[in-house]
């Protein structure tokens, strides 16, 4: 119990030291970007010299990387987490909007790959014939040789639901791995004896495969969860679905440093929680008593 | 299966040898304009059609290709290079020095890959020179590429600082330097060599995803990205289905590297 509790206080520790260097990076990155700190305001002849150096000057402390990451942090803790600079309207309001939409895009795109990975990989070793796999595997090789946003064009123009093209480009992954591990399992002595003295085939898969290979596919979910939020960039950008992708590529484009400061600590916050959950999920399951 | 990589061998060596003499396969340059013939159909003249600016879409395909798989491998080559320097010395040292390399792959690995090169690609002026935006591409696949081919190397070279022949090279008073270079790199050579393949085939699709993103290599350089934009156009797809070329030319070339690089060969 007690090594458990140090794991996950190490883990916990670790996650929230790499978001936060994240985020630095984040910053750095945008902060030597030319056209940083251009406010096309300063170009309204309208303006007074004293508006002009007032706008300045609210630009100048994020001229200072560290001080502005300082204060965004300060904030953050007191529930604020700036205003965007493109967008004129409060960061927490922008991810509240958008949240939801790429939350549930990835997570049905995340579960429909899955279950089709799965689904396609359990055929392929239990039939044992050459047409199914060679169908599945080259329906997947194909999914895995296209890049994203031409996946996000097709759906675009067959108006397919931006989930099933995060499945699409899940898919192929977890079929191709799920495939090999199943493959190798099957080839075990002991799921050959069971298959041998006459075990169903269902009792098979679920008392001799699945304990065995489960660990090893959990591993994936982590990083078909970072896979899915890659994929949600271009596939949100080009179906203009109003997503956290779609706000990336946005706010990367117009320089808008506190959307891409949280962007970058929200990303890598999910993308480590998810691998660190697989990484506990699969301990679990490896130490568990027999 | 042999014969099948074999013939998606054969069918990559042709590809670079057509791409490497474009300019004898295809006599026009791949920024003339036709201005009399826009969005042409298939003919002897344009194999492929124009486009919507009235350029020969073969000659188009054929030197965004070259620039696609010639520099792809060069930012394999560079990505390569900083997962060595790293992971191999990390690997080897081992201590506080692997632990801050593999805390930075970690960093590096926990960020989707495309959000990092938009972020990058996009805090450099949009209005570069074609050349640098294919420079910079490139180069950007190559700096951001490497995290997971360091875990790789971390780990064949941390198998290495405890094998017999690095303790003996160690016993016999070898500096670290020495062994480093001439026992431990060496031996990693194989996975080094896997790793620059491996990358090819990702980098080639990350381009695309740039360039059609519009963040990849500037008009009027081709590349299978910028050609790949022109599937935008489902209306000139329907009336010329000939533009669909760069995309099966993709995914034949990308099906062609995962047929003969198979991951179990590059298996110790």
């Amino acid at each position: 119990m007690w090594t458990w509790t140090g794991v996950l206080f190490r883990r916990i520790g670790t996650l929230l030291l790499t978001a936060l260097l994240g985020g630095i990076l984040g910053a750095t990155l945008v902060r030597f970007a030319p056209g940083f700190g251009v406010d096309e305001r300063e170009l309204d002849t309208r303006l007074h010299e004293d508006s002009i150096q007032a706008l300045r000057r609210s630009h100048s402390e994020e001229r200072n990387v560290l001080q502005f990451y300082a204060s965004y942090l300060a904030g953050a803790a007191r529930g604020h987490l700036g205003v965007s600079h493109s967008f004129g309207r409060p960061v927490t309001q922008l991810f509240a909007e958008r949240l939801p939409v790429t939350l549930r895009t990835v997570a049905l795109g995340l579960a429909g790959g899955w279950m089709l990975g799965l689904l396609l990989a359990l055929p392929v070793v239990r039939l044992r014939g050459w047409s199914f796999d060679f169908f599945a595997s080259s329906t997947s090789g194909v999914f895995l040789c296209l890049p994203t946003a031409v996946v996000a064009i097709l759906f675009l123009y067959f108006r397919g639901p931006v989930a099933l093209a995060i499945c699409v480009v899940v898919f192929p992954r977890v079929f191709r791995y799920a495939r090999n591990i199943l493959v190798q399992t099957y080839a075990l002595p002991h799921v050959l004896t069971a298959s041998a003295k006459g075990l169903s085939t269902l009792r098979i898969l679920l008392w001799h495969i699945f304990p065995v290979a489960a660990p090893q596919i959990l591993a994936l979910s982590g990083v078909t969860v970072s896979i899915a939020l890659g994929a949600a960039i271009p596939i949100e950008v080009i179906c203009d679905s109003p997503g956290i992708g779609q706000l990336a590529w946005q706010a990367a484009l117009s320089r808008d440093l506190p959307v891409l400061v949280n962007m970058t600590l929200f990303v890598t916050l999910v993308t480590l929680t998810a691998n660190s959950a697989a990484d506990l999920a699969t301990k679990a399951f490896e130490t568990r008593p027999v | 299966m042999k014969l099948l990589r074999r013939t998606a061998a054969a069918f990559l060596i042709a590809v670079f040898i057509a791409v490497l003499f474009a300019g004898v396969l295809v006599p026009v340059p791949y920024a003339k304009q036709f201005r009399d013939s826009p969005n042409a159909m298939p003919s002897r003249i344009h194999l492929l059609g124009t486009d919507e600016l009235g350029r020969d879409l073969f000659s188009r395909l054929l030197y965004g290709s070259r620039i696609s798989l010639l520099l792809a491998p060069a930012a394999s080559l560079l990505a390569t290079i900083i997962a060595a320097l790293v992971g191999g010395v990390a690997g080897y040292a081992g201590g506080w020095l692997e632990r801050i390399a593999l805390g930075g792959t970690d960093l590096a690995m926990s960020l989707p890959w495309l959000f990092l090169l938009l972020a990058a690609r996009a805090v450099l002026p949009l209005n570069l020179s074609p050349a640098a935006s294919l420079l910079i591409t490139f180069a950007l696949l190559g700096f951001f590429g490497w995290a997971a081919s360091a875990r790789v190397i971390c780990a064949g070279a941390r198998g290495l600082r405890d094998s017999d022949f690095v303790l003996q090279a160690k016993a016999c008073g070898c500096s670290s330097r020495r062994v480093l270079l001439q026992q431990v790199l060496p031996n990693l050579r194989p996975a080094l060599f896997a790793q620059f393949l491996i990358s090819i085939p990702v980098f080639i699709l990350t381009e695309a995803n740039l360039g059609i993103l519009g963040l990849g290599v500037s008009e009027p350089l081709p590349s299978w990205g910028g050609l790949l934009r022109g599937l935008e156009n489902w209306s000139a797809v329907q009336a010329n289905p000939a533009r669909l070329a760069p995309l099966l030319l993709l995914l034949v070339v990308v099906s062609c590297f995962q047929l003969v690089l198979r991951q179990e060969d590059f298996a110790p």
